[in-house]
């Protein structure tokens, strides 16, 4: 009971984590529940995601976890010197999960795994102050992953493979500031395309020092997804031959899935597991949003100009009973954001996150994850300093303050 | 197990309620903003055009959604301000049903294939809905009238001859200042005045300077004359002592130059261009054809008034001058030993004429009529036997055929204009002063953005026609971005005497003009 409290104690006063950018970190409930760390340990199928050289350690030969989570995340908005505020009307969120391995014998185990690691809902109210920018926004990203492991001995070991991408993405906002049809309406352009896929891999090692200690390394490619069978909806404009028709046309546009550099380490005592994950995310590759158009209409550039960013993870569990494992965390998220390119269509400053979570085990083989984790942001004056109106830079800013938070279940299964 | 899950129940919602984000100083609660002394709870606009929000030549509802009173309400509503209601037209083509000959449709501005603007142009897209005749019911805090005068606020049964006060009068004898005062006003804005010389301005001075006749009877004014100094300085304190009897607070808005408004300022003195190719082929007979006239000018004393264009400069317009003494006699005389039995009619036709000069403003109307033949006046002039080619010749209207009058404010009638405005400017201001009401100087805002412009987060606006942002495509009316920087300038003098402090708004959030190809 004491060591419940200590527990309740420590998800009480640390944050959760789930990372800047439209990454979203919610790839496992037991890792979830302990700030997302996993790159070393060991412990379910999760492994595939978090380090998949780790999966030729799991005591079971067929392991198999899956989850969900739902994010509800708000995002307000106020400018005192405007007096404008706005609030988002997120949907919410479901990141998904589903790892299965088996362990073909002592020194190899294959595993797949299907996941989704990016995306974006954010929903402003229609035609508010930032509306130019964007109305809103949803992206997903779904990643399918096969993987294979190998022992090279007690202490070492590796594994990785393929990823395959799809990826879709809805995207409205207003043509610019003003422009109307003829009763007022605002012009506006959504850009709307699925299943565009693409491949990129994933590569980790794993090495135990001592029977207590391991450490984990774990890299995902950078994957870009090319956009060119999408449609483009022209809404509202005005009918004239100085505008775009309305109707929809094609459009192309690119959008990176940003490299991650994972290293970390997990250490057991007694019935204690503390872990500790670092991840950089490359997002430096993420410099502008080009959207151009088939009907002629000017290119929408949208400079991003994003830098390598860092989330630091702390987890910790604690086995209860033989029937029950509880587990908190809590991480430093950083926002690759940079001054001046702060868009409200990705409004993420840095942030706390606090996690936490348990397991229950209904039989031996079968056990409920649940994970929750919340996700504080400082209020943050910023502003997007490079829309242009007439070759003359127009920023939109003000002060932004977001929530995340996003339970979640899973089942873990292992024989 | 259950003790322990309803802990985490707990955890669980305490994390729930914990995920509302909210400011520190949330904008609600902040004292950044005040009402200061006022009391908008039930503001009321009154005035003409520019209050209702008129715009490219009518009275559409978005043009209404973005004047100036409605733009100040919503910003009242920071500090307090009611409800904000306007008698909003039936659709967005503006215009009356069935009376577009007197009420036509908004302008929209036509663009070519090259997506280079052609003009404005009546929008034909959807027909005009709006019945003439029919009363809304109810009352509105926008009382602006389109084309109303200083005195046509006091007129009781007005409604019966302007049908944008008939669709918001209160019964068939009404008067537009009864029906406001009647709504107990927390606050008012009253900017009248401007119609009192604009339909003398915009029709060239066709109409009669009463400050020169003296006629102090509104009832015997047409509606393209210039209202008496001394009755608008009477009208106006009228008004203004209804609208703030009991100390009700309120601001009153001055009248800007006509030279700050691009329907005065637009087409050039000298726009006729040696670069068009169809102008420089005719440019050596019309000098020949003018030579002689110009002789018989130096000969009659008046050199002044030759008529000549040059080969490679653009050339001023020929207009008719009212002004200058008529010498169609002499001329006749003159000229006969050249035009023999021709001579009078050609003399008449140029027996008040000259080329314009910087001093004199041509109307934006006249830009349609330049350089076009008058097939009336070739016509006329066939039947009084001036053979037809030589007729057509005499028919090129601001070249061979003067501008007439409605075309061109000379500078005397400038000057008509000018002593009237200063008059009741006067007047406003000192009103304004005498009742401790806010005043705002539309004059010197709108000749900053005639002069430089005036700057905003997206660039610049001036008044320079169609591109400039300020304007409308009547060259009268603001856009509404000219709107809001109206309501900023009145809100700056709001703060200034009486304590408000709202957030200003962004002209750079504020739409120009429309355009649209969809016209006939």
């Amino acid at each position: 009971m004491k060591k419940l409290l200590l527990l309740v104690l420590f998800i009480t006063v640390t944050a959760v984590t789930y990372a800047g950018g439209y990454r979203v970190s919610v790839q496992g409930q037991r890792a979830m529940a302990m700030g997302h760390t996993g790159v070393a340990v060991v412990n379910s199928a999760e492994l595939v995601f978090f380090n998949p050289a780790g999966l030729v350690y799991l005591e079971n030969n067929l392991n198999v976890s899956a989850g969900v989570s739902g994010i509800f995340s708000e995002v307000i908005f106020q400018n005192t010197e405007s007096g404008v505020s706005a609030e988002t009307d997120n949907s919410v969120g479901t990141p998904l999960n589903l790892y299965g391995s088996y362990k073909i014998n002592d020194w190899m185990s294959v595993g797949l795994g299907v996941y989704t690691p990016y995306g974006s809902e954010v929903t402003w109210p229609t035609d508010w102050a930032g509306s130019h920018l964007v109305n809103d926004i949803d992206l997903a990203a779904i990643f399918v992953q096969p993987v294979v492991s190998f022992k090279l001995s007690d202490h070492f070991s590796i594994g990785g493979g393929p990823i395959f991408v799809t990826g879709s993405v809805n995207f409205n906002r207003n043509s610019n500031r003003t422009a109307t049809d003829i009763d007022g309406v605002r012009s506006n352009v959504t850009v709307d395309d699925s299943g565009v896929t693409n491949w990129g891999w994933t590569i980790g090692a794993m090495f135990n020092p001592t029977e207590n200690l391991r450490v984990g390394f774990n890299y995902r490619s950078e994957i870009i997804i090319e956009s060119e069978d999408g449609e483009a909806t022209f809404s509202n404009f005005p009918n004239s031959l100085a505008a775009p028709p309305n109707g929809t046309t094609s459009f192309r546009a690119e959008l990176p899935l940003p490299a991650e550099l994972t290293i970390g380490l997990s250490y057991e005592y007694k019935k204690w597991l503390f872990a500790f994950d670092f991840n950089r995310q490359f997002w430096d590759v993420y410099e502008s949003l080009d959207i151009t158009f088939g009907n002629g209409a000017p290119a929408s550039i949208n400079p991003r100009n994003y830098k390598n960013s860092s989330v630091y993870r702390f987890g910790l569990q604690y086995e209860a009973t033989e029937k029950i494992t509880l587990r908190a965390g809590y991480y430093i998220d950083e926002s690759p954001v940079q001054e001046g390119f702060f868009a409200p269509e990705t409004p993420r400053n840095d942030s706390d996150g606090f996690s936490g979570g348990f397991s229950y085990a209904i039989t031996p083989k079968l056990a409920i994850d649940a994970s929750f984790f919340f996700l504080r942001f400082k209020e943050v004056n910023a502003s997007y300093d490079f829309y242009q109106e007439n070759g003359q830079n127009v920023p939109f800013g003000g002060t932004y303050e977001s929530s995340a938070f996003g339970p979640g279940l899973g089942l873990t299964y292992k024989m | 197990m259950i003790k322990n899950n309803i802990k985490y129940l707990a955890v669980l919602a305490l994390g729930l309620i914990a995920c509302e984000p909210e400011f520190d100083n949330p904008i609600e609660e902040s004292n950044n903003f005040t009402s200061g002394e006022l009391d908008l709870t039930n503001y009321v606009a009154l005035g003409n055009s520019l209050t209702a929000g008129f715009a490219d030549g009518a009275l559409y509802i978005t043009g209404q959604e973005n004047s100036f009173p409605n733009i100040l309400a919503q910003q009242f509503k920071i500090v307090g301000g009611g409800e904000f209601t306007q008698p909003l037209m039936a659709d967005n083509t503006g215009g009356f049903a069935g009376n577009n000959a007197d009420f036509p449709p908004r302008l929209v501005l036509v663009f070519d294939e090259n997506q280079q603007p052609v003009g404005p142009a009546p929008y034909t897209g959807a027909a005009s809905t709006t019945d003439i005749s029919a009363n809304l019911g109810g009352t509105f805090n926008n009382m602006g009238v389109p084309g109303a005068k200083s005195f046509h606020l006091g007129f009781e049964g007005y409604g019966s001859l302007n049908p944008y006060f008939g669709r918001f009068q209160q019964s068939a004898t009404s008067s537009v200042i009864a029906d406001a005062v009647a709504q107990n006003p927390s606050f008012f804005s009253l900017w009248i005045g401007n119609n009192d010389i604009l339909g003398y301005a915009t029709s060239g001075g066709t109409g009669e300077d009463h400050n020169v006749t003296g006629n102090m009877d509104p009832t015997s004014y047409g509606s393209n004359d210039i209202t008496n100094n001394g009755l608008f300085s009477q009208t106006y304190t009228g008004l203004v002592q209804a609208l703030a009897a009991g100390g009700r607070k309120g601001v009153l808005i001055d009248l800007p130059n006509v030279t700050s408004i691009p329907f005065f300022t637009t087409v050039p003195f000298a726009p006729l261009s040696p670069l068009d190719p169809d102008f420089a082929a005719q440019i050596p007979t019309l000098n020949e054809t003018y030579a002689g006239l110009n002789m018989a000018f130096v000969g009659l004393g008046v050199p002044e008034r030759s008529v000549e264009f040059s080969a490679t400069a653009a050339s001023a317009v020929v207009i008719k001058d009212e002004s200058l003494e008529d010498i169609t006699t002499q001329l006749t005389a003159a000229i006969t030993p050249v035009f023999g039995p021709l001579a009078p009619i050609i003399a008449a036709q140029f027996g008040q004429v000259r080329q314009a000069t910087e001093e004199d403003l041509l109307v934006l109307t006249s830009s349609s009529v330049i350089g076009q033949l008058d097939t009336d006046r070739v016509a006329e002039l066939v039947g009084l036997g001036v053979p037809q080619e030589l007729a057509g010749q005499l028919s090129v209207k601001g070249v061979t055929l003067p501008l007439e009058d409605q075309f061109v404010l000379i500078p005397a009638e400038q000057t008509a204009i000018k002593v009237a405005q200063d008059s009741y400017n006067e007047t406003i201001r000192n009103l304004a002063t005498a009742n401790g009401l806010a005043f705002v100087s539309m004059k010197s805002q709108l000749s900053q953005v005639a002069s430089g412009g005036v700057s905003f987060d997206g660039g610049v606006i001036t008044s320079t026609f169609a591109s400039g942002g300020g304007f409308s495509l009547d060259g009268v009316h603001p856009t509404p971005r000219g709107h809001a920087l109206v309501a900023n300038g009145i809100l700056d003098a709001l703060e200034r005497t009486y304590g408000l402090v709202v957030p200003r708004v962004n002209p750079g959030e504020f739409g120009t003009i429309t355009v649209s190809n969809e016209v006939n």
